[in-house]
């Protein structure tokens, strides 16, 4: 039986270690790692090497070639790599590759090599080169951070929704700094670099200098520094050897040693000791090897659940394992079985050599209504493979229009669009089609579109009505609206027209339309008012005053306030104004003015169509009971109660109502028999009716 | 503090809660002290919801009404827009954002669209530039909000105009996403009833975004056992009668705003002696009207001539209550008393109040054009001389009563005609043309499009079909202790309440043909529930049934919905929803157009 002891070395005073080989790699390389751009990602991911990553010949034999291996050095992809020169690479939190050239431009690859996107990390790069770059990851996602040619930083801390921060300058920065890093604190993303003995510290807003706390004295410049994953944790290493290990905060000393080396190491890593909570810096030279340490870890990170090890699986196509898994641990369908069939979908529509048909219908076989599953993602996928076809065949299966519309927009169906977001209901999608349509039509087709889809138009109207009037008016012109025309320009008669004779020739405009759409009572309505206009403006001219928009009604009473009774006459002739208005505009009108003895010749012009309790009423108004009296005795024996009781004379009403023995009258005037000399009224009545009641 | 919504058959607190956490939720998302910019029509509905506290307990501090140029001064880190989502004012917001831009140290903003998020907005803000200026940008899908405890609003103001007149059916695509809402939290419906086009489409919608949402099963309980959507169109008489209910009737007459009303201030002054009435107080007193308060559910719904014996009979328990503490002699006794101080305190407080109300009311009631107008309504319901020109309506357009008055009698006088004689028609259109000004054709056709104002087509009168068949006027009406719906109108049951009464016994099948006369298809459609949840009532259980008003309903409806509700017998029990909470006046003036 071997030793336990056997194999292990001391480190340091109180430390043991041994070396022993988890497994070999199965490549098979043939430059030194040196020479090539490596990127691991985390967890046991892949490693991508882009060999030659400098060479800008053209003979394709020493171009760049990029290899993805599995942890274990399987090959995955090796291709040839024909863009710009790569700065830097990384992995995203997804597994996808992210290429950083020095243009700026950053080229997203799969797992497999499958060329997925590309996106630029803005213009001012294009001029100036990117020096440096480092791939990060948050909470959020992952995030590129650059470092530009004119020494500032930009940086995005969420690839998948990209937002350009550029940071601001660092004060008196001549040259790149000597090291630095990207960190994430509270959230958001900062920078964190090293000028000779300096560090700063940016953020979206400002550049603040920043000290370690507890910094050795001495140091005239950082040379390498390392922050762990979880961003708590950093590692500086000066010019004298010294190692500042604490949190990123820079805020807590958790360790220092010195190393007397002074050389700057090529790279600076934190790690887990063994067994222990304990995390420790590995620092390598060419040829040597350190491990400082002495910084409890408290927490455990988890990150790696087991969403994230589904889709390491899905990514490495394993996806009937994956759906054991899911089985075996009754993850629910939308978690589990279902977005590994999406996966998997997805992975489908990418097979060239099967025709739409049959890929779109494997996948419905497959998928049916499985809950959690979008049609739209997969669709999504094949459009992006360029098979429209297809995605159009697969959005059919999609339930949510919402979902439908914008993709079917984006592959230029927008008729197909249209009609999709009409069966929603949903009005707002409805709009954006139509706005869409608005733009990728001619006006013709697009009105044309219009028409076969009523529902579209009438939103298509409103929002005309509110942004484009002039685009509302063609619309009535094609559909021969002569109606809706019609009241088109009276709103314009009085909303754009300022002058008269604008005015009364849109009115002109409506009547016509008036007269097309059959309706003679419109058009007849609004011939009086363009005679109405113009009469009104020459009675400003001739006698002074507003007239202009009264209506006619009102236009005759000014006349009669003003005492031109003869014009009011001539008017209400003109236009027809029926008796019985007339009488109750001159009897208002009088009343107003107090002209009594205008109001009585009036009354006797001839017999009043509207009785005479309306002139009681008003004198009663205006507080004239002698004036009120004159017109009582000319009401009609139907409402004459109601008159006498009006001006005040309970006793002749009550004579009036015993007269017509009506009950009704008779509890009228009774319940006015208030007065203390109403006594003897009061008995009167009840007097009639207790003889009514015998009878 | 909403504990009235809680009375009812379906607590409809769990409604409120349910849209408050997502306000609150989503107010946590802007860390740091915050104002809020208003749409001012919003901030009614949203008192509804959550009082100003909740929002300050959220570092809410300081709050704008949204207006053009610059937003006012605020030392605040996050702006937040709450607005409807409408093109004009995201102008308005675009205009606020770039003058701030120009200012001072950057703040974050926000924007929650209620009810709901719009590309289409979206597009405008991104065309004005400012769309990356909000970090985010989310929806709040305030559709029904709780009135009380069987009673939802949307209060969406234009919706009948939209609905029936320009063909934009989006206040239907909202209320179809908050019958989804309510079934999220009260379980699936199982059978849905409708009348109407956009019943229709309505139900449409509903069976639709449930196939969206396959996938999360619902499992809650269902506790509606069936929906009734009914289109404003289909009963266009009941709103332009006077709603003669004590809650209609203030309504009518000052007019009630999202359960509020303003009321003029000199009935409520504290009789004080000695004091001359110096100090009258100028500012309207506002009151809110839910049945949190004990008095007003019980009167509400009554006919406003049996609220005043109801008053007296509370005003002699509630002095007798007072009286008691004479009689109360030991410690215990006095202590008993003094328990109940407060409640009788606040009993009377609300006595006096309404008792002043129904003053106020009284005055208008017991005048004679109040009496005139009604009577004359009161012909067109039973069908007397609606096909002739009405000298009541004429001697109104004569002196010049307000127009809305006017339109209301008319278009009354048209539906009880089915359509009115075209002779008869023109003469009114022309008389109200002449009186009120030519600018009023637009509103006349907006009436005519609306189907409120028509002519007679084909010469046929159709309503005394319906009114018999319905049993729309009841001659023998009890306004004290009714017997039926129709003590709400004084003698005309509404037809709406009508339809939901005969849907719930004997059935529709009933009145197949007038169904067929009234407008739109009538339909059933059932959401099939797992085994699990399929209900079986115990005998003597009564059904739930929701029912919804498409374009708006009236107090005096909800009277008498509720007092189907109560009969012993009745077998139903409704929860009443609506785009808006209106009467006749407020529904004319939102067809109206004012061209300048």
């Amino acid at each position: 039986m071997d030793c336990y002891t056997a194999n292990w070395n001391p480190l340091g005073d109180s430390a043991f270690y041994r070396k022993y080989e988890l497994y070999s790699m199965d490549w098979d390389l043939k430059e030194e790692l040196r020479d090539c751009l490596v990127a691991a990602a985390p967890y046991g991911g892949p490693i991508a090497l882009l060999r030659n990553p400098w060479r800008k010949e053209k003979a394709a034999s020493v171009r760049p070639v990029l290899e993805i291996y599995s942890a274990s050095g399987l090959p995955l992809a090796s291709l040839l790599w024909k863009s710009g020169t790569v700065v830097s690479l990384g992995w995203s939190a997804e597994e996808e590759l992210l290429c950083v050239q020095e243009d700026g431009g950053v080229l997203v690859y799969g797992l497999h090599g499958d060329f997925r996107r590309h996106f630029s990390m803005g213009n001012e790069v294009l001029q100036n080169r990117i020096l440096d770059a480092r791939i990060f990851h948050t909470e959020f996602g992952s995030g590129v951070a650059i470092l530009t040619g004119a020494h500032r930083f930009i940086l995005s801390a969420n690839v998948s929704d990209l937002k350009l921060r550029r940071m601001p300058e660092v004060p008196g920065l001549q040259g790149a700094p000597t090291c630095w890093t990207a960190l994430c604190q509270d959230r958001v993303a900062h920078i964190l670099l090293a000028v000779g003995p300096d560090l700063y510290l940016l953020d979206q807003s400002a550049c603040s200098a920043v000290t370690p706390f507890g910094l050795a004295p001495g140091v005239s410049s950082f040379l390498q520094m390392a922050v762990s994953f979880t961003y708590r944790h950093l590692a500086l290493f000066t010019d004298t050897g010294y190692i500042w290990m604490g949190t990123a905060s820079l805020k807590e000393k958790l360790c220092e040693f010195n190393c007397n080396i002074r050389a700057p190491p090529k790279q600076m890593v934190w790690c887990s000791r063994p067994r222990s909570k304990e995390r420790a810096v590995v620092v390598a030279w060419e040829r040597r090897l350190m491990v400082v340490g002495d910084a409890p870890e408290s927490i455990q990170y988890k990150q790696l659940t087991i969403q994230v090890l589904l889709d390491r699986l899905v990514l490495r196509r394993l996806y009937p394992l994956a759906i054991q898994i899911c089985e075996y641990l009754r993850l629910p369908e939308v978690q589990g079985v279902s977005r590994i069939l999406a996966h998997w979908a997805c992975y489908k529509v990418q097979q060239k050599d099967v025709s739409d048909e049959d890929v779109a219908r494997a996948i419905n076989q497959k998928l049916g209504d499985t809950p959690g599953v979008s049609y739209s993602d997969i669709a999504a996928r094949a459009y992006g493979c360029g098979r429209t076809e297809l995605a159009i065949k697969l959005l059919e299966y999609e339930p949510r229009s919402g979902e439908q519309v914008p993709l079917l927009l984006k592959m230029k169906r927008s008729k197909l669009a249209l009609s999709k977001a009409i069966e929603s209901g949903d009005t707002d999608l409805v709009f954006t089609v139509l706005l869409h349509l608005k733009n990728e039509l001619n006006r013709g087709d697009f009105f044309m579109t219009l028409r076969n889809q009523p529902m579209a138009l009438s939103l298509y109207r409103q929002f005309c009505k509110h942004q484009e009037l002039e685009t509302l008016k063609d619309l009535y012109n094609q559909d021969d609206n002569h109606q809706e025309l019609g009241s088109f320009h009276i709103r314009a008669s009085y909303a754009a027209e300022e002058r008269i004779e604008g005015r009364v020739a849109a009115l002109q405009t409506a009547a016509d339309a008036f007269y097309k759409a059959k309706n003679e009572f419109a058009a007849k309505a609004t011939e009086d008012q363009m005679r109405l206009l113009r009469l009104q403006r020459r009675l400003e001219d001739e006698l002074g005053g507003r007239f202009l928009d009264l209506s006619l009604h009102d236009t005759v009473t000014t006349l009669i306030l003003g005492g031109h009774n003869k014009r009011a006459e001539q008017l209400a002739r003109d236009f027809r104004i029926p008796d019985k208005r007339l009488w109750w505009l001159k009897l208002t009108a009088l009343a107003d003015l107090e002209d009594w003895e205008e109001l009585e010749k009036f009354s006797k012009s001839k017999k009043s169509p509207i009785g005479y309790l309306p002139f009681v009423e008003i004198c009663m108004k205006q507080h004239n009971k002698y004036e009120a009296k004159k017109y009582a005795s000319r009401v009609g024996p139907e409402q004459k109660v109601k008159a006498l009781l009006l001006v005040g004379d309970v006793a002749q009403a009550a004579d009036v109502a015993i007269e017509h023995r009506n009950e009704a009258e008779l509890s009228l005037v009774l319940s006015h028999c208030t007065g203390a000399t109403d006594g003897a009224t009061a008995d009167k009545i009840q007097r009639a009716r207790a003889q009514a009641q015998k009878k | 503090m909403a504990a009235h919504l809680s009375y009812g058959r379906v607590n409809l607190n769990v409604l409120r809660e349910a849209v408050r956490r997502e306000l609150r939720e989503f107010l946590d998302k802007c860390a740091g002290s915050k104002a809020i910019v208003w749409d001012e029509y919003l901030t009614g509905p949203f008192g509804l919801i959550a009082q100003y506290s909740l929002l300050k307990e959220h570092e809410v501090e300081k709050m704008f009404t949204l207006k053009g140029s610059r937003l006012p001064a605020a030392d605040v880190k996050n702006i937040i827009f709450f607005v409807r989502p409408r093109l004009e004012l995201m102008d308005i917001i675009a205009e606020n954002v770039l003058s701030e831009d120009k200012r001072g140290p950057a703040r974050d903003f926000h924007i929650l669209f209620v009810p709901r998020r719009s590309l289409l907005c979206e597009q405008r803000l991104k065309d004005l530039g400012v769309l990356g200026s909000f970090i985010h940008r989310e929806e709040y899908s305030l559709d029904l909000i709780p009135f009380d405890g069987d009673l939802l609003s949307m209060e969406s103001e234009g919706a009948f105009k939209e609905c029936y007149l320009e063909s934009d059916q989006t206040s239907l695509y909202h209320a179809a996403k908050g019958l989804m809402t309510l079934q999220a939290l009260y379980g699936t419906i199982p059978q849905i009833f409708g009348k109407g086009e956009c019943a229709r489409q309505v139900a449409n919608m509903m069976i639709r975004m449930k196939r969206e949402f396959t996938g999360s099963q619902n499992s809650i309980f269902p506790v509606f056992d069936n929906l009734l959507l009914l289109d404003r169109n289909v009963d266009l008489l009941t709103p332009l009668a006077t709603q003669l209910t004590y809650e209609g009737l203030i309504d009518e007459i000052y007019g009630i705003q999202n359960s509020y009303v303003k009321l003029p201030p000199e009935k409520f002054v504290p009789k004080k002696q000695g004091d001359g009435g110096k100090d009258l107080p100028t500012e309207a007193k506002k009151l809110q009207l839910n049945s949190a308060e004990e008095l007003y559910a019980e009167i509400r719904d009554k006919n406003f001539n049996a609220v005043g014996s109801v008053l007296s009979k509370k005003a002699k328990v509630i002095s007798a209550a007072f009286e008691e503490r004479h009689n109360a002699k030991t410690v215990g006794e006095i202590k008993q008393f003094v328990s109940q101080l407060p409640h009788m305190q606040a009993a009377r407080g609300s006595l006096a109040n309404h008792t002043s109300i129904a003053e106020l009311i009284k005055d208008v009631t017991t005048s004679e054009d109040f009496f005139d107008k009604l009577t004359v309504e009161q012909e067109f319901m039973s069908g007397i001389d609606t096909d002739k020109v009405n000298s009541y309506i004429e001697d109104c357009i004569a002196q010049k009563h307000p127009l809305i008055k006017v339109l209301r009698l008319v278009c009354l006088q048209s539906v009880c005609n089915s359509g009115l004689k075209q002779k008869v028609l023109d003469y009114y259109k022309k008389e109200i043309l002449q009186t009120y000004g030519y600018e009023h054709i637009l509103t006349l056709y907006n009436l005519e499009k609306a189907g409120l104002l028509k002519p007679q087509t084909g010469g046929r009168n159709n309503y005394p079909t319906i009114r018999k068949t319905l049993r729309l006027w009841m001659d023998d009406v009890n306004e004290q202790n009714p017997t039926d719906i129709s003590y709400v109108y004084s003698g005309y049951a509404p037809l709406s309440v009508r339809l939901a009464q005969l849907l719930s016994r004997p059935g529709w099948r009933s009145i197949e043909e007038v169904l067929r006369i009234l407008p739109g298809p009538h339909f059933e459609e059932r959401q099939p529930l797992p085994t699990g949840l399929q209900k079986k009532r115990q005998p003597g259980e009564n059904r739930v049934t929701l029912i919804f008003f498409l374009g708006g309903v009236t107090f005096a409806e909800i009277a008498a919905l509720r007092f189907l509700s109560q009969l012993e017998d009745g077998g139903t029990e409704y929860v009443i929803a609506t785009t808006k909470l209106m009467n006749g006046a407020s529904w004319i003036e939102s067809l109206m157009e004012k061209p300048f």
